[in-house]
């Protein structure tokens, strides 16, 4: 075997190297010294995202065609990246409290299991890898859900995400059998391609992409394979939610990108086109409908989450211009849930209110998580000149291109469900900024990680959008 | 990039972002010291770029727009941060400088959180001026949204009343005209150029270009019409215009009605007109019974209100139906007339706001059922109000007049029974405004005293008096010479009427 090839899978090889570190670290060090790990893990991860940045993409394509490295998806994995930085820094506190400090490296030993897995789907192109991946991504997660062990929400949460995780997972295993039945016994998703471009069988691959979608739909929470996601999100403790609700979502997406564009891609005016155009409609609309209604932050966020994935999916409708304003359009999506997210643990931790009625009067008490918190849900109603606004508009932008008229009419429904979000999105303002009454939370410091990842997020709601660097890059990388 | 005198328009209300930022909530000699340098500034680049303004015209330079300059921003996609004005932008940029002059010191006083107050201030300010420099699309519908963002929480935080159902009404409304206009200016920018041709966002381009298929041209005109028409209050997208002046604070009432609703005629004006006149041709009729009966609608409902700032809430409805009715004749005349109008509601519009938060402000009501004889009480804000309801109805020698005359004489021009039948109807209107504004001067200010603590209540301080004195002198300025603003404006519908020409 060529071992050389292995030079390719950088980005794998630095997050597994940090994964070795922090196991052999934690198994082997005193409880004394235990207390670094926090910052060692935290440093090293922040190292390791600017090197996975740095390093130029080789296009090389190993293990037989399994595995490509471009610069797309080198781009996708730094971005992810970013998310599960801010993510370990908004937990620095959460990680140190009584409840979780013994387990602490655990949860960073499973966090970078679980990306590496998102690395892989990310680099996939045979489904064997993928679902490697998916599993590696999927099942971790399920122990993070339960992390809060002595809370009842947390193991419920914890079973329904393994059970929906294994039950979306049969279901895609079902669908890419037939494609295995299609293809005359090859997953490549080349060799896919090249079969539906020589026309043959079309049924059973209908079939197949039906369930595919399921199965990759229930990951990315889209309607109608999205009722696991509010309970899970509710019981999860709140760093694992913020974590599952970005980094996990954006992985998935681009995996789904590039199943669908790549594998399936000749099928889409035949097959998935209007598949996706009912699934992106209802989930739009479906999250919107029932964020309204939500009380509790982390479920409310969850429903948020769900009708931006829809938006999220547009990007599938544009060829490569869509993915480019997808990967901008996740990268904004991570700073401003984050931020939400980094207001709303830093009150969890410090209060332990979650409720969005106790988030009335909140700018007499903490004024600057008020204002935040207010950056962050405008960046998510789309509200210029935060970041937000462009990635929404640059994505319906691209999705219009064709200037077909039902592609135009997607879009006014996105449009119209961004005057929904934002009503919801103003709930949360309203109740900080406009409800009587003295503050329900006490005022309180926030820990120094809390801070500095609210202001990674602060800055990049704000300025994101207005420097076209980013987009610029994202339409670069995509070629 | 910074040598241009339109950036700086942008610049000056985020630098005064930034410095309040720095003062804090507590510091209010600090955010006084703040805004007014900020507005003082602002005035001045104002009136500096009108009079230089007229000078590159008076020497000869015939250009569609002055000051033009392009800056790439989203290389991809062709969008620039294009800047360039003609004479109506140059008055717009002049109006909405006064107006928030006038603005700072009519919210002298404003409590709770002054800083948070003038910040949001400030950003629907640097909304308005970047809408009014833009000439490319995207940058555009960009100041556009920050211009109304910033209304839920002026009105939701610092109003009165149903404050917080007004300003997510307000705000949902006009969100969801922004929704329309989007994809309005999706579809001309995917149409702005031939078959093969660069697509571009900027107006004037895509305006020589003149691509957009006839079939897509209804469309879109009907699309960004609509879009701006709700910020126009225009029938039977008005209703959250009412609630939102009624329960804002007075600073932001002025700035509402008097700049954000200039907005919707501007945009109608720059966008669905020029970029799709052959829609324009094709549907005007739809629109001008649509604010034909926002027109006439608007000034009957007025006359049954009780509560002054819904007097005036209607009234605006009635007057910006009139601008939007104006552009709509697709005339010079009544287009001329349409921007005059412009002027004198914003001005006449932010007076009337202004002197109604002074009024609240001693007598704690706004019903005119609660109050009379106010000239004996405050005879300077009876006057100043006096002033401000003879140029609502049309005196000749306000600007009121000035505007509205030529708006009848232009739609006039049209000669179809369908276009004649509606501009009697508007003119209606005038008769209909004299009896509200008559019966709030009577009742309000000349009538018997109602209440007897309101005889203790005092006259305006200074700050009160420099506001409404700056608004007045405008006022009567353009009532008195109306050719000078003609003057700058005048060379700015020759491409827009070409446009709309060769289009029939």
């Amino acid at each position: 075997m060529d071992y050389s090839q292995f030079g390719a899978m950088l980005p794998e090889l630095i997050i597994l190297g940090l994964f070795l570190i922090v196991f052999i670290f934690d198994t082997f060090s005193g409880d004394n010294s235990k207390r670094f790990l926090t910052p060692l893990t935290t440093v090293l991860f922040g190292l390791a995202t600017i090197a996975i940045w740095l390093i130029p993409a080789s296009n090389e394509s190993i293990f037989g065609g399994m595995y490509i490295d471009t610069s797309a998806c080198k781009a996708m994995k730094a971005i992810l990246n970013i998310g599960v930085f801010i993510v370990f820094l908004q937990s620095a506190k959460w990680v140190e409290s009584d409840e979780v400090a013994i387990r602490k490296g655990e949860f960073y030993e499973l966090i970078l299991v679980t990306l590496f897995g998102m690395y892989l789907m990310i680099s996939a192109r045979h489904f064997l890898l993928f679902i490697i991946g998916l599993e590696s991504a999927s099942l971790p997660l399920a122990a993070l859900v339960a992390f809060n062990k002595k809370h009842y929400e947390s193991h419920e949460a914890a079973i329904k995400y393994i059970l929906t995780a294994v039950f979306s997972s049969a279901i895609l295993l079902m669908g890419l059998s037939f494609v295995y039945a299609f293809s005359g016994g090859s997953l490549y998703f080349d060799d896919i391609r090249a079969n539906i471009l020589s026309g043959e069988g079309s049924g059973l691959l209908i079939a197949a992409l039906a369930f595919v979608i399921a199965g990759i739909g229930f990951k990315l929470s889209l309607v109608p394979f999205h009722l696991w996601t509010a309970d899970v999100y509710q019981g999860a403790p709140t760093a694992i939610t913020s974590y599952l609700s970005v980094i996990s979502k954006g992985a998935a997406a681009f995996a789904f990108f590039v199943i669908f564009v790549d594998a399936f891609g000749p099928m889409f005016e035949r097959a998935w086109e209007w598949m996706m155009y009912a699934v992106i409609i209802a989930t739009i609309t479906v999250g919107n409908l029932f964020a309204i209604r939500q009380k509790n932050m982390k479920r409310f966020m969850a429903f948020s989450s769900i009708s931006q994935a829809g938006y999220i999916m547009l990007g599938v409708m544009a060829g490569n211009v869509g993915l480019a304003s997808m990967m901008f359009y996740i990268f904004i999506y991570i700073v401003s849930n984050l931020g939400a997210f980094a207001v709303i643990s830093s009150i969890e931790n410090n209060s332990g209110k979650v409720s969005m009625d106790d988030y009335d009067g909140l700018h007499k008490s903490n004024p600057w998580l008020a204002f935040a918190m207010t950056l962050a849900m405008f960046s998510l109603a789309g509200i210029p000149p935060f970041a937000g606004f462009f990635s929404k508009i640059l994505m319906f932008t691209a999705v219009t291109s064709t200037n077909s008229m039902a592609l135009y009419m997607l879009v006014l429904i996105a449009l119209i469900n961004t005057i929904i979000s934002l009503y919801y999105y103003l709930l949360v303002v309203k109740a900080m900024w406009i409800a009587p009454g003295d503050a329900k939370i006490g005022s309180f410091k926030s820990a120094c990680g809390e801070k500095l990842a609210l202001w990674i997020c602060v800055a990049g709601i704000v300025f994101a959008g207005l420097v076209p660097y980013i987009y610029d890059y994202c339409r670069a990388v995509v070629g | 990039m910074f040598g241009n005198i339109l950036i700086w328009f942008v610049i000056v209300p985020v630098l005064m972002m930034l410095g309040l930022a720095c003062c804090g909530n507590s510091n209010m000699k600090g955010i006084r010291a703040v805004m007014v340098c900020g507005s003082t500034v602002l005035l001045a680049m104002a009136i500096w770029l009108v009079v230089d303004f007229l000078g590159l015209r008076a020497a000869g330079d015939t250009a569609e727009m002055l000051y033009m300059g392009s800056w790439v921003w989203y290389a991809p996609l062709n969008i620039h941060l294009a800047v360039g004005v003609d004479g109506i932008s140059v008055m717009m940029l002049l109006l909405s400088a006064i107006i928030v002059f006038a603005g700072t010191f009519a919210s002298w006083k404003i409590e709770p959180l002054p800083m948070n107050f003038f910040l949001w201030f400030c950003l629907l300010s640097t909304g308005v001026f970047g809408f009014f420099i833009s000439i490319d699309m995207f940058t555009m519908f960009m100041f556009y949204e920050v211009a109304l963002i910033p209304m839920y929480l002026l009105i939701g935080v610092w109003g009165t009343g149903r404050k917080e159902y007004s300003a997510m009404k307000l705000t949902l409304m006009l969100m969801g005209g922004s929704a329309f206009l989007m994809l309005g200016l999706l579809g001309i920018y995917w149409h702005s150029a031939p078959e093969g041709g660069q697509l571009t966002w900027n107006i004037l381009e895509i305006s020589h270009n003149n691509a957009i298929d006839p079939s897509w041209q209804n469309l879109l005109f009907c699309f960004t019409f609509v879009g701006f028409g709700v910020l126009g209050a225009m029938f039977p997208f008005h209703t959250w215009s009412p609630d939102g002046h009624a329960c804002a604070p007075t600073a932001v009432s002025m700035l509402h009605a008097g700049v954000l609703m200039k907005l919707g005629g501007y945009g109608c004006f720059r966008i669905a007109i020029f970029l799709c006149p052959q829609g324009a041709n094709e549907l005007a009729w739809i629109f001008i019974i649509l604010t034909g009966i926002s027109v006439v609608y608007g000034a009957f409902s007025a006359c049954v209100q009780t509560d002054l700032k819904y007097i005036n809430a209607y009234s605006s409805v009635s007057h910006c139906g009139m601008v939007l009715f104006a552009i709509l004749m697709l005339n010079t005349t009544a287009m001329t007339g349409g921007i005059l109008q412009m002027l004198s509601h914003g001005l006449m519009t932010a007076l009337f706001f202004a002197l109604i938060g002074m009024i609240y402000g001693r007598t704690h009501t706004r019903d005119i059922r609660q109050m009379g004889g106010l000239m004996k009480i405050m005879p300077y804000l009876g006057v100043c109000y006096m002033i401000a309801g003879f140029a609502s109805l049309g005196l000749p020698g306000m600007s009121g007049f000035v505007a509205e005359m030529t708006i009848f004489f232009g739609a006039f021009e049209n000669a179809n029974l369908f276009h004649r039948c509606f501009v009697i109807a508007a003119t209606c209107s005038i008769v209909i405004t004299a009896v509200y504004i008559l019966r709030v001067v009577g009742k309000l200010i000349l009538g018997p005293v109602q209440d007897e603590h309101h005889l203790t209540l005092t006259d305006a301080k200074w700050w009160e008096r420099l506001s409404t004195v700056t608004l007045i002198a405008c006022l009567a300025g353009i009532g008195f010479f109306p050719n000078w603003i003609n003057e700058i404006i005048r060379n700015s519908f020759a491409p827009i009427i070409s446009a709309i020409q060769s289009a029939i």
